[in-house]
């Protein structure tokens, strides 16, 4: 499998004088967009926020669709324990966000954009208002039909899921949809949406300013460029750091870790524990291990049964409550290690919970649900004795 | 069109089938709960997921439209262990005492659960205390949270069908629950007790405030003079749950049955509903003539219907402003308790005080309307107690009475007779098909100019309805409506209604009468008859009541002689003095919250 050396990157908030985010627009829109997508096909790029979808196609489907009305929405739901990066983003290159979204509307043929930031970052809406409104002068100064729009939301895990986050705005409870029809066909106000993460429009825009080549010749095959991580938990040098795709996670523990790291929790409470015997062979990329950047170190202090815990905990409370497989299921898995622990199920219960996981996997209703598996079986595969004993 | 194979069976389907529906078809059933024929889909239980070949997740088939080549299969093994795993979490936060539950031998959950017999049930106990208290407020719905197994089928009800949301969900994750508006009792929050919640509630969580006991109770009381009055509803219903088919007539069955569980008389709430068409339909004329030739701006117009207690109480939340449009006529069920309770207590010689009046009604709201308190013109509770269809057939099993095999009874009289025009109030439109065939006839002499008198465009099943109709050639008294163009409309199910109401509001429509009832179908799909509902039993119930009106020697409310009677002997005319004391009444302005 191809690997890569941990490198260090600055494409997400490197600054070029020379070619600003408003410059960047002025110059992609003067090509057609049948062009841009095949710039960001070509690209390779996925998107950041942790499922992968590419992008380009993304777009394109969206372009195909037929409709007067069609949105960009622009999901800074950034809600995943461990991920701060975009948060970061929005605090020192929102000007590269609004630039993404403007690419993509004009290559979808929309003319507005929304911005939808979790509520925990309120206090961050006054400034992020002015500079949309800066944004959106420049936009009316360049006779661009585009123009950007803040939402706020109110707290929920759930309303990243894109269909939850598209029903919050449309001022419902944010509950995911049933899919098929995807957002690119009925989306927010059953319109043609496409809804991409906080860091893949940054990364849409940098494309357009410096050509899909530099940016593919970042990571491997099938993860093409560079990622923002958000590292935390047990390292002396916790923050955020923008790294190729496709390095082992050897080298990461090497570059990051305090030296006595057991596991590393890799994409956020819904993503995969990996313990130590497993970091030489384990690649940070959508062939291996994809991330939406939450990297969280785990020292040998750590109790794994208590990392699980406030995981399914977490899940517990995030549910937004619809589907059986998630509501319930969830609240099960918590249950039933604590069972364990106290000795009043057999540990034999934890495989009757990794079997109800494997249906949480398949049946539940949107990503939440079915995302569960990933810590429970991971930790409990790896870290049997911690949750028993 | 679309071919894909389920289990293997080719089969073509229209473009935008659900597999659900595609696999019906082929006779192969998948489980369901929180689908629904008359809501939209929701998706949300996921019992009824099916295996897609080549997707990654199990697809629920209620919400997943099919595709070319497509290859379906409802009972894979991974199909198998999930339906299991999501039946067992569902029973794990249900409470399941079944054997002492309202709705046992009729829960969809007990239902799927007997399929799979869960003998080793794996999960851990979820259900919380608190929600074994039971929200027994009102005097129509009692609801029991620890039953609830979230499905939102009431909610969406509420919602889509009645536009009222007194139901909605709160909080998320394990906190999630179905409640009313700041988890209010049910008696306190804007909710109609139109009682569609329960006719769609899977579970026990949601079922009628009973009252079975209290009437067996009275039945025993040899002090009390028990009587029963029955709805035009109910006749053409209560065979469902006694094991008949949806549309079959039962009345006079019905009525042995009443006789044999002891009541001592039993009449019929027909008789009232050709009484409320004298009422009404002089009120009707009355309001025209004071608008139209007295030029009366304080008159209002259109007039509305105010049979349906469900309506009325949406009325009251919803469009305080038009209150006054509402006719004063109190509902059938009411005139007949406080006609009882006079007239026909001293006629039989009997202590009002003694008497008990049994209303079975297909209705829930009922129950609340029996308790207003501008109800007691009496001097008493007009009507004591209401029972449902549901209630009815129980009490008919407790009795050990064998319905199927039971003679024809006829209604005792007086306060028994009654026309065609009077069973059709059971379902939409029916109100305003009696109302025309006798103020028409009241006006011109001659019958309503429709084959058979069955006036047809105010039939059938869609939302909102309207018909004109020109009057032709009328009495000397009635001359001012020469040639004038009458027109209605009728609604059915609140959320027609409140498209009526705002079209009023806004001054667009041009109505003189309106029916409004609160359920959908009218009175034959009403909260409080048998379950299952759907489209198809609710036709199938009204061609039976339209049935029951053909099979009518009397079709026309003016000519039921018994109300002749009582209009001779005591009530003297229609909106004369003892009719205004006792059988009509006054609305009050509620709040929206």
């Amino acid at each position: 499998m191809e690997q890569k050396q941990l490198k260090k990157i600055d494409i997400i908030f490197g600054w070029d004088d020379k070619c600003t985010p408003i410059q960047v627009v002025e110059k992609t829109i003067k090509k057609t967009p049948e062009n841009i997508i095949l710039d960001m096909i070509d690209s390779g790029l996925k998107g950041r926020g942790g499922a992968g979808f590419p992008t380009g196609l993304k777009w394109k489907f969206c372009r195909n669709e037929d409709s007067d009305t069609k949105y960009v929405i622009c999901n800074a739901d950034e809600g995943e324990p461990g991920t701060f990066k975009d948060r970061e983003i929005l605090d020192r290159v929102p000007e590269k966000i609004f630039a993404g979204m403007t690419i993509c509307g004009f290559v979808i043929g929309a003319r507005e954009g929304y911005m939808y930031v979790r509520g925990e970052y309120n206090f961050m809406l006054k400034a992020l208002d002015k500079k949309i409104e800066l944004f959106n002068k420049q936009l009316r100064d360049l006779k661009v039909d585009f123009q950007i729009y803040l939402r706020s939301g109110s707290g929920a895990y759930v309303c990243g899921e894109e269909s939850a986050l598209f029903e919050s705005m449309e001022g419902k409870r944010g509950e995911p949809r049933n899919k098929p029809p995807y957002p690119t066909v009925a989306g927010y106000n059953n319109k043609p949406t496409v809804i991409n993460n906080v860091e893949t429009l940054v990364y849409t825009s940098e494309i357009c300013r410096m050509g899909p080549e530099q940016f593919k010749a970042l990571g491997t095959k099938d993860s093409r460029g560079s990622k923002v991580f958000s590292v935390s938990g047990d390292t002396p040098i916790a923050g955020i750091y923008e790294l190729e795709l496709g390095m082992p996670l050897k080298d990461f523990v090497e570059e990051f870790g305090d030296g006595d790291t057991k596991a590393i929790q890799v994409g956020g409470a819904s993503g995969h524990c990996v313990p130590r015997k497993k970091f030489n062979d384990t690649i940070i990329g959508f062939e291996g291990i994809p991330t939406g950047g939450s990297m969280m170190i785990f020292n040998s202090s750590r109790s794994m049964y208590n990392v699980l815990h406030d995981y399914l905990e977490f899940f517990t409370e995030e549910s937004c409550g619809q589907c059986t497989p998630c509501r319930i299921g969830c609240q099960q898995l918590l249950k039933g290690i604590e069972a364990v622990k106290k000795g009043e199920r057999p540990p034999t219960y934890l495989d009757d919970l990794k079997r109800l996981t494997s249906t949480m996997k398949i049946a539940a209703k949107c990503g939440l649900g079915q995302s569960v598996a990933n810590p429970f079986t991971s930790i409990v595969d790896n870290f049997r004795e911690e949750i028993i004993y | 069109m679309v071919n894909l194979k389920i289990n293997n069976t080719p089969i073509q389907v229209e473009e935008g089938t659900t597999i659900l529906e595609a696999a019906k078809r082929l006779n192969f059933r998948i489980p369901t709960l929180c689908n629904h024929p008359d809501l939209t889909v929701a998706g949300n239980c996921r019992v009824c997921v099916v295996e897609v070949k080549g997707a990654r997740l199990l697809a629920a088939s209620c919400a997943t439209p099919v595709s070319e080549g497509m290859e379906v299969n409802t009972n894979s093994e991974k199909v198998r262990i999930a339906r299991k795993h999501i039946l067992e979490l569902l029973l794990s936060e249900h409470n399941a005492d079944c054997t002492k539950c309202f709705k046992n031998g009729h829960c969809e959950l007990q239902e799927l659960a007997s399929e799979y017999r869960f003998g080793d049930h794996i999960f851990i106990d979820l259900v919380k205390a608190k929600d074994k208290i039971r929200d027994i407020s009102s005097p129509s719905i009692s609801k029991d949270a620890s039953k609830c197994i979230r499905c939102q089928r009431c909610v969406r009800t509420c919602a889509e069908l009645q536009s009222v949301c007194a139901l909605a969900v709160a909080n998320k994750g394990d906190h999630q629950v179905i409640t009313t508006f700041m988890n209010k009792p049910l008696n306190d929050v804007v909710c109609t007790n139109c009682g569609q919640c329960i006719n769609r509630c899977p579970t026990g969580a949601l079922y009628e405030r009973n009252y079975i006991e209290d009437v067996w109770h009275a039945i025993y009381d040899p002090n009390k003079f028990v009587v029963v009055e029955t709805a035009p509803a109910t006749r053409v219903a209560l065979g469902e749950d006694l094991g008949l088919d949806p549309g079959m007539r039962v009345t006079g069955r019905m009525v042995s049955a009443l006789r044999k569980m002891g009541f001592n008389k039993v009449l019929d709430t027909d008789f009232t509903a050709d009484l409320t068409i004298m009422e009404e339909g002089t009120e009707l004329l009355t309001r025209l003539k004071k608008a139209l030739v007295d030029k009366d701006e304080t008159v209002k117009l259109p007039m509305m219907t105010s049979c349906s207690p469900g309506w009325v109480k949406f009325q009251e939340h919803m469009y305080p402003g038009l209150l006054d449009n509402l006719s004063t006529c109190k509902s059938p069920q009411q005139m007949f308790g406080a006609l009882a309770k006079t007239y026909y207590a001293d006629k039989i010689n009997i202590k009002a005080e003694n008497m008990v009046v049994v209303s079975i009604m297909p209705c829930t709201a009922k129950k609340f309307e029996c308790n207003r308190s501008e109800m007691r013109d009496s001097g008493f509770k007009d009507v004591d107690y209401v029972l449902t269809t549901r209630e009815l057939a129980m009490m008919i099993k407790q009795a050990g009475i064998e319905f199927e095999k039971l003679e024809d009874g006829n209604y005792d009289s007086i306060l028994g007779q009654s026309t065609g025009a009077a069973v059709i109030f059971g379902t939409t439109g029916g109100v305003m098909e009696a109302a025309l065939r006798t103020a028409y006839e009241i006006i011109t002499g001659n019958e309503v100019p429709f084959t058979n008198l069955n006036i047809k465009p105010v039939r059938g099943m869609e939302g909102v309805k309207e018909a004109s109709i020109k009057i032709k050639n009328t009495k000397p008294d009635w001359n001012f409506l020469e040639g004038v163009e009458l027109n209605v409309a009728v609604a059915h199910g609140l959320a027609n209604a409140k498209l009526l109401m705002d079209a009023v509001n806004s001054g667009k429509a041009n109505y003189h009468f309106i029916e409004v009832m609160g359920c959908p179908g009218g009175c034959i799909g009403g909260g409080g008859q048998p379950i299952p509902t759907s489209a198809e039993i609710r036709k199938r119930r009204a061609e039976a009541i339209y049935a029951e009106d053909m099979g009518k020697p009397i079709r026309k409310s003016h000519e039921n002689p018994e109300v002749t009677e009582v209009y001779n002997e005591y009530l003297s005319h229609p909106l004369g003095h003892k009719s205004h004391e006792l059988l009509h009444t006054h609305y009050k302005v509620r709040n929206r919250y």
